[in-house]
């Protein structure tokens, strides 16, 4: 196998494998490496049964295999080092690639605010909700709960309903007229707007009851997630009301999706807070060059845009890296990155007002009980965390080392971002100026077994031990 | 400028530091310690956290066994276990290399065996039976360094010392009357002494005071699996010091031993490279082949300063009565609470129970110290 290439992109998403289509038709030697068993990303799921619908995400995999380009799945990747080496794992076996220019297309991960039973059996994130519909075609369950923020909470819904599934309560930490504000940029993607007018008209239709400025306060369940307690939220976001109870066996809950940056974070580029963007993302200039050489981004992990912006991002990150290795001019690279951005502008204005909708902030903090476990991974309480603060600890680093919040195999993925805004409360001081936990390898946990492949004793490279 | 309002100004809040500046508290000084990043967010915060009297150098066994007894006090606040320790040789000169090593360290008061399979089958089942020789010390254990913030950050408020976190010292001055003004951010900062205990930063703070002594940085990588299955009971090293590993009470399993990453010119900050990590995780399963059923969840490094003769610096700061320096301590994790204790002793002005180091040793006779030097 091949292991020298002109470029590595890390995920098959729609920014992923546009960038791979544009790298490999520009004359590039290129792979893609993504964990997953197909190309699509989170929002063209692949489905692991039955035979391959139409649509986008059988096109994507279609030019994507025509490409030229070097296709891994079931690849994850974990460490990569300056220059640029990539270090996967197989199922069964430890693999390295090198290229000079790395394009990061790694996409997002979900935020969930926790509440007292969220972490009953029958509670999944909105996101992670899509992507069990999408890949196995299985519900969450027989009557569900949809709550949070975004535009995941009315997709998920009528996916449910779609499929046969009964939608207990939608319940919508926005009002009305958060969404009202959007409705400019929405109207700039009319498709997208049709779709999605197309979800809501499909609840109405299924007389889903909607629950406007509210939120789930509880989960209730004797070992599984048995109903919800609805409060109204007034527009602070604090409790207003006590409304109602109702019963389910399944709750999906998000509020919003945030970059993945591990892997720009590792190889020390500049990052921002950028709450209208999901969070934490990397900094990238126009033709999406990192502030670390010949490293681009592109897609969610620039800040959460959407799925109709993702691939126009990959085809400029694709070009820029052509350019920057001397293998396309730098004036033909202008002129169509020129072309690109302007499309990319547009189609981003969507993506990026429903993103606004779900910036993080710590208005869902009055919702998290003083006993609810926030670091599901080591079992670490609100209290837990309040409780390292006012005994000295002034950042997420210091608040991990005390409790082991972030400690576990998640890598603070569901827990970084609460428990940043916790210290932020705690301490008055702004989200933005909270530093996220400092990144380790392996990016995300990889078996030993795989890693490690056959070695003899011998072969050990051992240093000279230390002195007497 | 008048004597300075403090006693003491310690510069750097690892082990070294925090202990010291405890020690000199109970003692009746008025204390100010200032750390560049948090308290414990250095090498002794994220060291492998092993009290192993087997990898201890032969000179300092008598310092790492008091300091020993004293994480044994300390107990559950640092996630103190006594568990006994192995450590292992699979080849002859690995045998040799042991037994050679394992008696000076014997001779020098550790209570160290030689073991035969059969011990090693009873004490650690889990273990290859590759192994050609090996000893056992019953003392040996562990305690859990992450700790290390949260356990001084509570003694210093209870002792009353006033720390400072994000507080990088930039600049030192000799004042007049022999004592210190100390630069952090906008603030200057004066003390009647002064100590040194910032770790990798040793080189950069004593040249504030015009005091030179190379110092190196090692880049430790440390690991930590997923929790597992219970495979170990007590801790695991090689003849060559190259392996340390122990199973946690939470099952999951760490694995240290001084293999190099790298640090990144620009950054400042450490970087695992796959071409030591990937050898340290082969040994550790070699060592124990049930390990190929865990999954690795993070990788770190941390830095560990010393000395070209890999001994402490610990005493006066050459050319100055009120200065100290505390810091390269081999083993220092073990052995930091109590050679903070003497160190504090010493600033005490009482003669501290065992020698501490003295860094004379390293000045280097043919060089001359600009500027002036202060109260010899
Ligand atoms: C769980 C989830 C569900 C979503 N569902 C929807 C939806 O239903 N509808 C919608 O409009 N938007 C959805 N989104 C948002 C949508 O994914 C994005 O807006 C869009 O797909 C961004 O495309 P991308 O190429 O940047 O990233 P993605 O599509 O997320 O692609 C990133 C790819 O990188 C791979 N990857 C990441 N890290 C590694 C690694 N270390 N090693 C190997 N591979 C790696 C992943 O497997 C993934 O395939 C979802 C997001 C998430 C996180
Ligand atoms: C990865 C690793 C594994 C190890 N494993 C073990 C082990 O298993 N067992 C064992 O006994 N020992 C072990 N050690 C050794 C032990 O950790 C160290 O000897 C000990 O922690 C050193 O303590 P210190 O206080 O001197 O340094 P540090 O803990 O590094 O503290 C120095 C502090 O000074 C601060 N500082 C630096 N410059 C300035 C400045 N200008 N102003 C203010 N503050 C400053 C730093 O931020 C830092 O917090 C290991 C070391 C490492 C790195």
């Amino acid at each position: 196998m091949e292991t020298e290439f002109d470029v590595i992109v890390i995920g098959a998403g729609p920014a992923g494998a546009a960038a791979a289509v544009e790298a490999a038709a520009r004359g590039l030697k290129v792979l893609v490496v993504d964990e997953n068993a197909a190309g699509g990303g989170q929002v063209y799921r692949a489905s692991a049964i039955g035979k391959e619908e139409k649509g986008p995400g059988k096109d994507l995999r279609r030019a994507l295999a025509e490409s030229g380009a070097t296709v891994v799945f079931n690849r994850r990747c974990w460490l990569i080092e300056p220059g640029f080496r990539v270090h996967c794992t197989a199922p069964d076996r430890n693999e390295l690639y090198h290229a000079p220019a790395l394009i990061v297309a790694a996409g997002a991960r979900e935020r969930v605010v926790p509440v007292p039973g969220w972490t009953l059996p029958g509670v999944i994130g909105l996101a992670a909700a899509t992507a069990l519909i999408k890949a196995q075609k299985v519900l969450p369950g027989r009557r569900v709960v949809v709550a949070g923020r975004g535009p995941l909470l009315p997709y998920v819904a009528y996916m449910i309903v779609k499929n046969g599934g009964e939608v207990a309560a939608l319940i919508d930490r926005n009002g009305p007229q958060d969404w009202l504000s959007k409705s400019l940029d929405v109207a700039a993607r009319p498709g997208l707007a049709l779709e999605g007018a197309g979800w809501i008209a499909a609840l109405i239709r299924a007389r889903v009851p909607s629950y406007f400025r509210s939120a789930v306060s509880r989960v209730r369940g004797d070992g599984e997630a048995e109903g919800v307690d609805i409060v109204g939220l007034d527009k602070n976001g604090n409790v207003r009301t006590q409304t109602k109870s109702i019963g389910c066996d399944a709750v999906c809950m998000g509020d919003g999706l945030a970059p993945s940056v591990e892997i720009t974070q590792l190889l020390k580029a500049d990052h921002v807070f950028d709450a209208v963007q999901g969070g934490w993302r990397v900094t990238a200039d126009p033709w999406g060059r990192t502030s670390t050489a010949n490293l681009y981004a592109c897609g969610d992990g620039t800040g959460i845009k959407g799925a109709a912006a993702a691939p126009f991002a990959g085809r400029i990150a694709a070009i820029a890296a052509a350019s920057d290795l001397g293998r396309l001019s730098k004036k033909d690279a202008e002129k169509a990155i020129a072309s690109l951005s302007r499309q990319h502008d547009r189609a981003s204005r969507f993506g990026a007002a429903m993103t606004a909708l779900t910036a993080p902030d710590v208005r869902g903090l009055s919702l998290i009980g003083e006993d609810t476990v926030v670091c599901r991974c080591e079992g670490v309480t609100r209290r837990d965390i309040v409780s390292a603060v006012q005994r000295g600890a002034q950042s997420v680093n210091a608040i991990k080392s005390a409790t082991r919040c972030g400690m576990g195999p998640c890598g603070a993925r569901m827990c970084g971002d609460v428990t940043a805004a916790l210290l932020s409360a705690e301490m008055n001081k702004p989200l933005a100026e909270i530093a996220p936990m400092t990144p380790r390898p392996p990016l995300k946990p990889v078996n030993l077994e795989p890693m490690m492949a056959e070695f003899s004793y011998s072969d050990i490279p051992m240093p000279e031990p230390a002195p007497l | 400028m008048t004597a300075g309002d403090y006693d003491l100004i310690v510069v750097g809040g690892g082990i070294m530091g925090a202990s010291a500046a405890l020690r000199a508290s109970h003692g009746g000084m008025r204390v100010k310690l200032l750390e560049a990043l948090e308290i414990g967010s250095g090498a002794s915060g994220v060291n492998a956290g092993t009290l192993s009297l087997q990898i201890k150098r032969v000179k300092l066994m008598p310092y790492a066994l008091a300091g020993h007894a004293l994480w044994e006090r300390a107990g559950d606040a640092v996630g103190y276990r006594r568990t006994g320790g192995l450590t292992l040789a699979f080849t002859d000169q690995e045998a040799e290399l042991l037994e050679h090593r394992m008696t000076l360290k014997k001779e020098a008061g550790a209570p160290i065996d030689f073991v035969g399979k059969n011990f090693i089958r009873e004490k650690a089942p889990a273990l290859t039976d590759a192994v050609v020789a090996a000893s056992w010390c019953e003392s040996d254990g562990y305690a859990n360094s992450s700790l290390t913030g949260v356990y001084y950050r509570a003694l210093l408020r209870e002792a009353g010392v006033d720390y400072s976190e994000f507080s990088p010292v930039t600049g030192i001055d000799p004042s007049r009357d022999g004592g210190f003004s100390v630069q952090t951010g906008s603030a200057r900062i004066a003390g009647k002494r002064l100590l040194l205990a910032s770790g990798f930063g040793l080189q950069e703070t004593m040249a504030m005071l015009g005091v030179d002594i190379p110092v190196r940085v090692r880049i430790n990588t440390v690991s930590v699996t997923e929790r597992g299955p219970k495979l170990l009971d007590c801790i695991v090293g090689h003849a060559t010091g190259l392996l340390t590993m122990k199973q946690k009470t939470n099952g999951t399993v760490l694995i240290g031993g001084g293999w190099q990453g790298v640090r990144d010119a620009e950054t400042g900050r450490g970087e695992v490279r796959a071409d030591t990590l990937n050898p340290n995780l082969q040994l550790a399963q070699y060592a124990a082949p049930g390990l190929s059923s865990f999954r690795l969840v993070r990788t770190w490094t941390g830095f560990e300063a010393n000395v070209s003769d890999f001994y402490p610096l610990a005493g006066r700061l050459p050319g100055y009565d009120n200065a100290f320096v505390l810091g390269c301590v081999r083993g220092g994790y073990t052995i930091g609470p109590y050679i903070g204790q003497l160190m504090g002793d010493l600033i005490l002005g009482r003669v501290p129970e065992k020698p501490l180091f003295d860094p004379e040793r390293l000045i280097d006779t043919t060089y001359a110290t600009s500027g002036e030097r202060l109260g010899t």
